[in-house]
């Protein structure tokens, strides 16, 4: 057989995508709104029930996204949160449990090659790029606000 | 000099080398699989009772070719050559297992092509008399692949449909000049192909043509059909590079439909976190082991057209946006009633 030409693998891509299963994307889309969704009310009732404490609002605010975190890295240690984002996709990613589950998983991971090279090194392999980019996100925001609202 | 060459790039060997004994050792998943009866050690946990995923692979590939010896009856002073590969970088499970063999080392890389090259490279050196034995050992392991090739395990996200699971185990053969069978009668080095594919989760499609160019061209070297084989077995192209491999040999106008079946879709029950099926040096070579060499010896299947295929990418590679080379490589097996004497 020659080797395909740049119209050959135009013609493969297509015989590629037309073999390829289609993704179930309105099936994904319902499973990830309702697991982000429960994980959302889970942290709802972790904040009133922190809130019915009496402390202020934004103590309420930051013991609830402490206790979502820890909920998101014990369940990544137990190991059925990779379970449960195998199934919801973006549903589990989104919270802030997917946040603790993306430095958690590669902390454990690593483990075995050290605490400095292994977990503190690869700790934000994958949370890296989310916090560079929220930190330049919160930035343009802020700016935005600030000569707007000058 | 008298070649053994016919066609193009195929290798037909006037004695034929004997597929001495194969064994294999599996994980958990693949020892609940169809194939089961056919692995000779069953691992209960991914770790075999190591501390790292690395550590393990290495001592499923030290115990498969423990287990090919002694079903062979052969001690390591007896083996010539120790041909190994695996995915990881540096081929480190070979490498590590082979510290502790005192035989001639021979370190193979073709990914998920391996357990193919490998018998193309033992079965000439048996061939060519350089060698009486020649051990083949090849590795695959789920968790070692991930971290290195994906995410972390724990990492949570969905798998798309088309990607495949790698398969853990390790399998080992012994080539040698005379055996049980089956014998080795030709073979057909792959050419690297690149249709443009670049999605890392998608190999059956990156593979497909590299099968599909090997077994037309081996095909084409020996005059041959797909009839002439009673089974057609690709590596690991999973269901979508079934498909795929099909349309481009038809297109050739050979249809090979009724004798291909696809390794990766044997050696796991279709469940959805499998994906488009097995994949993984040992995915090919576990049912090899456990599967073809058995039954070729019961006499069921009288010819193998044995064909792996690897992805030869790297997550560098990919990042950096390169098309995904493929190979496949041909061994064909045949099956006869009679040993043959030295």
């Amino acid at each position: 057989m020659p080797r395909a030409n740049t119209r050959e693998k135009e013609a493969y891509r297509k015989l590629s995508i037309k073999a390829s299963p289609p993704r179930p994307i309105l099936r994904n889309a319902v499973v990830a709104f309702l697991v982000g969704g429960a994980i959302c009310l889970v942290g709802q009732i972790v904040l009133g029930w922190v809130s019915s404490t009496g402390i202020g609002r934004v103590q309420a605010l930051s013991r609830t996204q402490t206790i979502m975190v820890f909920l998101g890295a014990f369940f990544t240690g137990l190991g059925l949160y990779d379970k449960l984002g195998g199934v919801a996709g973006m549903g589990a990613a989104i919270p802030i449990t997917g946040f603790a589950n993306s430095i958690v998983s590669p902390a454990m991971e690593f483990k075995r090659e050290g605490f400095i090279l292994g977990v503190s090194a690869r700790m934000f392999q994958v949370a890296g790029p989310v916090i560079v980019y929220s930190f330049i996100a919160s930035l343009l925001v802020s700016s935005a606000v600030l000569i707007l609202t000058k | 000099m008298k070649f053994s060459r016919q066609g193009n790039s195929t290798v037909v060997f006037p004695v034929m080398p004997v597929v001495r004994s194969s064994a294999c050792v599996v994980g958990p998943m693949e020892g609940k699989g169809p194939l089961r009866e056919g692995f000779d050690l069953i691992h209960e946990d991914t770790l075999a009772g190591r501390t790292s995923w690395e550590k393990a692979e290495s001592l499923m590939l030290r115990q498969s070719l423990d287990i090919a010896l002694a079903k062979a009856g052969l001690d390591e002073t007896q083996i010539d050559f120790l041909l190994a590969g695996d995915l990881l970088n540096q081929i480190i499970s070979a490498n590590f297992m082979a510290r502790e063999f005192d035989v001639p080392f021979i370190g193979l890389y073709g990914a998920c092509s391996t357990m193919a090259e490998g018998l193309i490279i033992a079965s000439m050196l048996v061939a060519g008399g350089f060698a009486r034995n020649a051990a083949l050992a090849v590795s695959s392991h789920h968790d070692t692949a991930e971290r290195q090739y994906r995410y972390p395990t724990e990492f949570a996200y969905m798998r798309t449909p088309t990607s495949q699971w790698t398969v853990t185990a390790a399998c080992s053969t012994v080539i040698g000049v005379m055996g049980n069978g089956p014998w080795i009668e030709a073979v057909t080095a792959g050419r690297v192909q690149d249709n443009g594919v670049t999605d890392a989760n998608d190999m059956g499609s990156a593979m497909a043509p590299a099968f599909a160019d090997t077994v037309w061209r081996h095909l084409q070297d020996l005059s041959r059909e797909p009839g002439d084989y009673d089974l057609i077995l690709s590596g690991d192209l999973g269901k979508i590079g079934c498909r795929l491999a099909r349309e481009l040999l038809r297109k050739k106008g050979v249809d090979i439909e009724d004798r291909h079946r696809d390794a990766g879709l044997l050696i796991y029950e279709d469940r959805p976190e499998i994906g488009a099926g097995g994949s993984g040096c040992a995915c090919s070579a576990a049912v090899f082991s456990a599967m073809v060499v058995p039954s070729m010896r019961r006499g069921e299947l009288k010819r193998v057209l044995f064909v792996a295929t690897g992805a030869l990418h790297s997550p560098t590679t990919c990042q950096q946006g390169e098309s995904i080379p493929s190979i496949a490589h041909a061994v064909s097996l045949v099956w006869r009633n009679e040993e043959v004497k030295s």
